[in-house]
């Protein structure tokens, strides 16, 4: 067993192959990687000794037997509970080839982490327990490796020995699986019989399965092809623009695509401004080109409006362009996604809000099912069509990982809630165009003689928006403004009236509220919405729509008990009663503002003094203009 | 050029990373700790922005028991005027006289290397701290995402980091919270001296091999450094030729027996090697996974 050879050069310039080992708790994932690292010699003197040490204490009973799992189970609570929770990345090399291994958890808790293992990786090692045969959680990896674009599986069929390696029950393990991965389009599946703990076939060849002569893991995965996946258009996304004086002005970059050289025509998406390429700086020195890969600094040769998040692309081949999209997506939040919420999305360099409009279906990750749903939980995947805020130069996530691939970022929390493939954008993004016209918003409240504003009221059922809003509204009249109410309770006998109260129904209420109230200030008017507009997410979305100083977030705060003696509806009754669900402040949350622009604590006071109150600062608003 | 090599993409993913810390945080960091990491850290941060001076600030944690020739190569270095250099050194703890040779190794590190590195975080309002860490360092860094979340008591919770994929990186943090980022996760130690030989980078004398004066203290080699050395019974000084693979405070830093005194022999050296890198520091020969302990409480 050669250590640490000294032919490690070589193998550097063979290249490296990232990988991961994934399959069902309990398949033997890290006692199969530990094993492989033992067996390829990459376990240093002082760890051998460590894991002895460990192994002892860990199992009294097991008398000198070395438990490979603890090689790589590095956290305390893993190693506590036996099991993997996260990632560990590993990094080894032989004669032939460097590779990065993720040992990826098997727990349905975890997908998650999983998946971030499958996102950087060429190959999946899947695992199956040669007694137990394709498990849920077998398919439900394999599924998000070919979601995630992993077309080579090396299918190790482990625990042989516990089978007496038996060839009749390898061999319809392996034909289930093949079945399997055709599904799914994995197009190369090897398959192996081993027995981790003693090493069968994973390093050398055992002689216990005389009726298989094919190759060892370790040669597997030293010799299959699996270049790391290149995007054959040059594409650059914009990472920061250097400047650090009057005489150079550089986009830096990391190529995802393609080549570029000097002198090429570039075009900077997703406007349409061309240059030439002038300079190619890669890493502190100039270069004449670059490839995929390689973080350069571009020079161009005239002065171009670019910034972080556009992309540099070929002229000759730009980059499609769109704001809307079909896409699949692995949920990962603790909070379920809901359609027509605003997240960040970020892809490439480019950061920018979205929504999912529809979810088309959701996948069963086990049967591949496709299933109706109106929110995505955790681990669910699902086909969505997606929207922007604006245009970007994307690619399908086939073509380009870069630009075809990307996270959700919830905006309150600041968790990654998703990753998402790109499949194609849909027709109606490039065919719908904003029509301009000549009245504008400016134009329309100046013969109003008033600044347009939308005052949002948000609180409890029973809290006094509506009171507090109409006595407002009274008193703008008789000061002679052009205002109109939008109530939460009329709204729902028109235009939302398809809406009930579950939590995707009450998002999309609020973003009906929000487009409709953001037409009429478009129209001059001072719009008042009453609504109780129980998320964050949602009354923070609603303000983007509008120009700063357009919104004012107006809580109305009144405690629960005192809502609820109030009952002007009789609501809390039904609630209480469980003659209603989902109404807030029972069975469904509130959200309060955590820093509104108005907080009125209507508790002692009359409605007519919180009204004076408001209208006194809107007044001020309307008269500074604001 | 077809293709580029694997110290190529190492490189450039780097340099990738380098530029998301820059343009997602209002103030980062990069905690540099004078050892060969951080020599190529540093050097990856120049080249991140060349030819514009770096916009990154460096920090040294300074526990006062550094070797003094790494403090002489740290002052080289801020000499230099391309990059700015933060010292900071817990003062708390030296007015408490807290040393490694008294205190012992856990109590030394976490009084002067973890809250001295937390105190330089608040201080100066640093939301993003870029480190040298390996993944091939030690099992609990295996498992750390190359942007790693910190609450706002600095605190990392290894059981719901933030899924992170392909090379798409959630910079988004709420105020007082931040970020440790490890732009070298990827690389192995080898990785590192090949690198330092192709680009010529200069790391601390103390790597390559000279006659040393060590003493022998339960089974390492512990170079004595100055006057604050103290014998125990029976210890005696002798002059051995030593090199370090890895460098920290030098009291609880062990040397090994070498006679590699270039970079090739170091090499060499290495590939013929059959223990780990951190088979010489004290501090990681504590109980079975106290490193995850130290980084969930805020160590580097």
């Amino acid at each position: 067993m050669a250590m640490q050879d000294p032919n490690f050069n070589s193998a550097l310039a063979k290249g490296l192959l990232r990988f991961i080992t994934c399959g069902s708790v309990d398949d033997g994932k890290s006692t199969l990687l530990g094993r492989l690292l033992y067996d390829a010699g990459m376990v240093p003197e002082d760890q051998l000794a460590a894991l002895v040490r460990d192994s002892r204490r860990q199992h009294d009973d097991v008398g000198d037997q070395l438990d490979f799992s603890l090689l790589t189970d590095g956290l305390d609570a893993e190693r506590q509970q036996g099991i993997t929770i996260d990632v560990a990345y590993r990094y080894f090399h032989t004669v032939r080839r460097s590779f990065i291994v993720a040992d990826c958890p098997g727990h349905e808790q975890y997908t998650r982490n999983m998946a971030t293992g499958a996102s950087n990786a060429e190959l999946a090692v899947v695992l199956v327990d040669a007694r137990k045969g394709l498990l849920p959680q077998t398919r439900r990896h394999t599924y998000i490796c070919s979601l995630l674009g992993i077309r080579k599986v090396v299918l190790a069929v482990n625990k042989m020995d516990l089978v007496s390696f038996d060839q009749t029950t390898y061999q319809s393990i392996v034909d289930q699986y093949r079945e399997l991965a055709r599904d799914l389009g994995i197009t190369e599946v090897h398959s192996l019989p081993v027995a981790a703990p003693t090493g069968d076939n994973v390093g050398v060849h055992s002689e216990r399965t005389p009726w298989y002569d094919g190759a060892t893991l370790l040669e597997l995965l030293e010799t299959i092809d699996a270049a790391p996946f290149r995007a054959e258009d040059f594409r650059m996304p914009v990472q920061w623009v250097n400047r650090p004086d009057q005489s150079f002005r550089g986009y830096a970059g990391t190529l995802c695509g393609g080549s570029v050289a000097l002198g090429d025509e570039i075009v900077v998406q997703p406007g349409l401004h061309r240059a030439h390429v002038d300079r190619i700086v890669c890493a502190g020195a100039d270069v004449e080109h670059a490839v995929a890969g390689q973080a350069v600094t571009l020079c161009l040769g005239r002065e171009v409006d670019a910034s972080r998040g556009d992309v540099i692309a070929d002229a000759r081949r730009p980059a499609p362009v769109a704001d809307q999209f079909t896409c699949h997506l692995l949920w990962l939040g603790d909070v379920a996604l809901l359609p027509n919420r605003t997240y960040w999305l970020k892809i490439g360099t480019r950061t920018i809000n979205a929504r999912v409009m529809s979810i088309k279906y959701k996948v069963d990750v086990n049967s591949q099912a496709k299933l109706a749903a109106r929110h995505l939980d955790l681990n669910e995947v699902a086909s969505c069509t997606i929207g922007l805020d604006e245009n970007i130069a994307f690619e399908t996530y086939a073509t380009n990982r870069t630009l075809g691939g990307f996270i959700l970022i919830d905006r309150h929390s600041n968790a990654t809630v998703a990753c998402g493939m790109l499949d194609f954008a849909l027709e109606r993004s490039s065919n719908v165009h904003w029509q301009h016209v000549d009245i504008d918003k400016a134009v329309r409240g100046a013969n109003k003689g008033q600044h347009p504003l939308c005052l949002w009221f948000t609180g409890l059922s029973g809290a006094g928006k509506s009171t507090v809003a109409n006595l407002v509204e009274r008193k703008l009249h008789v000061l002679g403004y052009h205002t109109y109410l939008l109530d939460g309770d009329n709204v729902r006998h028109g235009i939302n009236k398809d809406l009930g109260f579950t939590p995707e129904d009450r998002v999309e209420n609020i973003r009906r509220i929000a487009e409709v109230a953001h037409l009429m200030v478009d129209a001059g008017l001072i719009v008042l919405v009453s609504a109780i507009s129980p998320y964050r997410s949602e009354r923070r979305s609603a303000c983007e729509l509008f120009a700063k100083g357009e919104f004012l977030e107006v809580f109305v705060d009144a405690p629960l008990e005192v809502c609820e003696q109030r009952d002007p509806k009789g609501l809390y009754q039904k609630a209480r009663d469980a003659k209603i669900r989902n109404f807030t402040g029972i069975d469904a949350p509130y959200e309060r503002p955590e820093a509104p622009d108005v907080h009125l604590l209507n508790t002692g006071k009359r409605a007519e003094q919180l009204a004076e109150q408001l209208v006194e600062q809107v007044i001020g608003l309307l008269r500074s203009g604001h | 050029m077809s293709s580029i090599n694997q110290l190529d993409l190492l490189e450039a993913e780097s340099i990738h990373i380098f530029r998301e810390v820059m343009a997602g945080f209002q103030r980062p960091v990069m905690l540099y700790s004078i050892g060969k990491d951080s020599s190529v850290l540093l050097h990856l941060l120049r080249k991140a922005f060349y030819p514009a001076r770096s916009p990154i600030p460096l920090l040294h944690v300074d526990t006062t028991w550094k070797f003094r020739e790494m403090i002489a190569f740290r002052e080289q270095v801020a000499a230099t005027g391309d990059v700015e250099v933060l010292v900071h050194i817990n003062q708390d703890g030296v007015r408490q006289g807290i040393s490694p040779l008294t205190h012992g190794s856990t109590v030394h590190t976490d009084v002067m290397k973890t809250v001295g590195l937390k105190q330089a975080l608040d201080k100066y309002g640093f939301d993003a701290a870029i480190g040298g860490a390996r993944r091939d360092e030690e099992k609990s860094r295996a498992k750390e995402r190359i942007f790693s979340f910190r609450n706002a008591q600095h605190r990392w919770d290894p059981k719901s980091q933030r899924p992170e994929f392909w090379n798409t990186y959630n910079t988004h943090i709420r105020k007082g919270e931040s970020v440790r980022v490890f732009p070298i996760s990827n690389w192995t130690e080898m990785d590192v001296w090949l690198y330092i030989q192709r680009e010529n980078i200069e790391v601390v004398p103390l790597y390559f091999a000279k006659p040393r004066p060590v003493v022998e203290r339960d089974g390492a080699l512990i170079m004595v450094d100055d006057e604050r050395f103290t014998l125990n019974e029976g210890e005696r000084i002798e002059m051995r030729e030593v090199r370090f693979r890895t460098l920290g405070c030098y009291p609880l830093t062990g040397a090994v027996e070498s006679s590699a005194d270039t970079l090739e022999k170091v090499i060499d050296e290495m590939t013929r090697s059959r223990s780990s890198e951190r088979q010489g520091r004290v501090i990681d020969q504590d109980p079975t996974a106290s490193m995850e302990r130290k980084k969930q409480e805020g160590y580097f």
